[in-house]
């Protein structure tokens, strides 16, 4: 079992990182780190703020992007490519197929997630190496800061339970596009689902409306709270422990039922 | 003898339709059995099930009603899956992998670890004739044939008692599908069942030992050729050249066809029990030039068209039996 859901998930990897989009993507990436620099350098003091929010925005962008737009093809590809009726004839049973993709594009992400930060501490390193003791004090934190990977760390949560999300759209849409359009119409609802929980306190409406709005913005996966700690850690704040681990604890449980909710539909798909 | 597959009053019904989705019957009570080894051909036109009744014998789809085995276990049995291979019809597989890395990762599937899994890989390859370079080339630089070539075997990658090929030969070239049928016979000789559906009758008849035919979702025939063909017509069919155009509207008058075909040729045919010797004869006297004489036998062509005929002409039957049903009830009330 744990065999062909590794192989599966291995090929998915290896598919990806030939694929043309994860470069497109990746060289976007380059191009707005490159421009983190010269906005950094054109606001005196603030440069490796600027850069650590650009570089970790960035990540993040470029992660979802990556997610989306590979994420959203894993299942629906093979099934329009017909690669599928091929696959499913072989003994694999179905869930192994869709932890395997899951588990592949987690893996595809990760890896490039964990080389753009490489990129941001080198970059951070060269600006440190290159400033004056009297600037590195004007610093909230330092520039290298390993609090940076709390940040990143969450980010990649963030990213896996997106990635859980497109697989689930992925596995009864027919149309990749369909896909897309899905994935980040619930991503961007997702970013606004604090602003939902407590749409009441907001704007003034009927208390049974303010509920089921506020169920709404329960009921969908809150992007946002993955966003706040990185804040905090660009500005050199303290950030709660406590926080962080439920935080991952959330990712890790609202991606293993959005995991779950594709495997019961992607079970009882037909393949026509 | 066992069944390798067995489909059991097997009835499948799509919605079709979008504001008003109503079902379509694709597969009408469908039930047959096809014995192990050999080669056998799940024909029909376009639309008779051939495909659906794969997809349900491999669970792909779900039946409406009905039930479908394959090597004597429910469709979807996984350890089923472990002793069958599949090539669906037109098939591409992954663009930025090489053939010898889409094999090796489908033995995997099939539970061959580390050189046993290359091993495997790399005999299926030979078996499709994909040597040296070619193995190692992304498959998007691939042919047509080429891809089929991988399909066939990335389908016997695991040694299989049974082989299924949808429409194997759709798509190829003269050349590719030649290819192809050498291939099939060559599973065949090793021992293995080959059950494949298409609408290419010759293919069929060069190939298989049985045959099932299948129109409007049902079963119109099934056999061993030899069995379907028996009987026949009899007679012959002379082809000559050189013949004078006015032996040939006398000779039209008196045998069972006349028929001019290519190059000024003539095609006579001898009906029945009439012995071809006078005529030939005759058609020396008057000048002609002997090309071939050949007896008369049934093809699976005439099989095929006579099931069909007579499926449309039951279809047609039971289409004004239900039309007459309301003018009826009309006429009562």
């Amino acid at each position: 079992m744990i065999g062909r859901i590794g192989l599966v998930a291995w090929h998915v990897f290896k598919e990806s990182v030939r694929d043309r989009v994860l470069y497109g993507i990746a060289g976007f990436a380059v191009l707005l780190v490159a421009a983190s620099i010269l906005v950094g350098q054109l606001t005196a003091g603030e440069d490796i703020k600027i850069i650590k929010d650009l570089g970790l925005a960035t990540i993040e962008l470029a992660g979802v992007l990556m997610t989306v737009f590979i994420g959203v093809g894993l299942v629906s590809r093979e099934i329009e490519r017909r690669s599928i009726f091929a696959l499913l004839a072989k003994p694999l049973p179905r869930w192994e197929f869709i932890v395997g993709k899951y588990v592949g594009l987690v893996l595809t992400i990760f890896v490039n997630v964990a080389a753009m930060t490489a990129a941001l501490y080198l970059m951070l390193a060269y600006m440190s190496w290159g400033a004056l003791e009297v600037e590195r004090r004007a610093w909230a934190a330092p520039a290298t800061d390993p609090r940076l990977l709390i940040a990143v760390a969450l980010i990649a949560a963030e990213l896996a339970l997106l990635t859980a999300v497109a697989l689930f759209f992925s596995t009864f849409s027919s149309s990749a596009l369909l896909s897309v359009a899905l994935t980040v119409g619930l991503f961007i609802a997702g970013l606004l689902s604090h602003d939902l929980q407590h749409f009441g306190d907001i704007v003034e409406v009927p208390h049974a409306v303010a509920t089921f709005v506020a169920a709404i913005g329960w009921s969908l996966p809150a992007f946002s709270a993955f966003s706040d700690v990185k804040n905090l850690i660009v500005q050199g704040q303290p950030v709660a422990g406590g926080y962080v681990a439920m935080t991952l604890l959330y990712a890790a449980i609202y991606s293993t039922a959005a995991i779950a909710a594709a495997v019961g539909i992607f079970s009882r798909r037909e393949f026509k | 003898m066992s069944a390798v597959a067995r489909v059991d009053r097997l009835t499948k019904d799509f919605r079709v339709g979008f504001w008003r989705p109503r079902p379509h019957r694709a597969l009408d009570a469908l039930s047959f059995e096809i014995p192990a080894g050999g080669v056998f051909g799940l024909l029909g036109p376009n639309g008779a099930g051939k495909s659906t009744t794969l997809k349900l014998l491999l669970d792909l789809l779900r039946p409406t009603s009905g039930r479908a085995e394959l090597l004597g276990k429910p469709s979807g049995d996984v350890q089923a899956r472990q002793r069958l291979g599949f090539l669906p019809e037109n098939p591409t597989f992954y663009d930025q992998l090489t053939a010898e890395e889409l094999l090796t990762y489908f033995a995997g599937l099939f539970g061959y670890r580390g050189e046993d899994r290359r091993r495997r890989a790399a005999a299926a390859l030979d078996q499709v004739g994909l040597n040296g370079a070619d193995r190692k080339r992304p498959l998007r630089q691939y042919s047509k044939g080429m891809v089929q070539r991988v399909g066939i075997a990335q389908a016997i990658v695991n040694d299989p008692e049974l082989v299924i090929l949808d429409e194997p030969m759709s798509g190829l070239d003269p050349l590719g599908r030649r290819e192809v049928r050498e291939l099939i016979i060559r599973l065949r000789d090793e021992g293995r069942t080959v059950l494949f559906s298409s609408h290419i009758l010759s293919d069929a008849e060069t190939l298989c030992s049985g045959v099932g035919i299948l129109a409007k979702g049902q079963l119109v025939a099934q056999g061993t050729l030899a069995e379907l063909t028996r009987g026949g017509a009899g007679g012959a069919e002379v082809v000559v050249s050189d013949l004078p155009p006015s032996v040939a509207d006398a000779l039209a008058r008196r045998v069972a066809r006349v028929t001019r075909i290519a190059d000024g040729r003539y095609s006579i045919e001898v009906a029945g029990a009439a012995r071809p010797e006078p005529l030939i004869a005759e058609l020396a006297a008057a000048g002609a030039t002997l090309v071939s004489v050949a007896p008369l036998r049934t093809t699976l062509e005439d099989v095929f068209m006579s099931a069909l005929s007579k499926a449309k002409e039951r279809a047609d039957g039971a289409e004004r039996s239900r039309g007459a049903g309301p003018e009826r009830s009309r006429g009562a009330s």
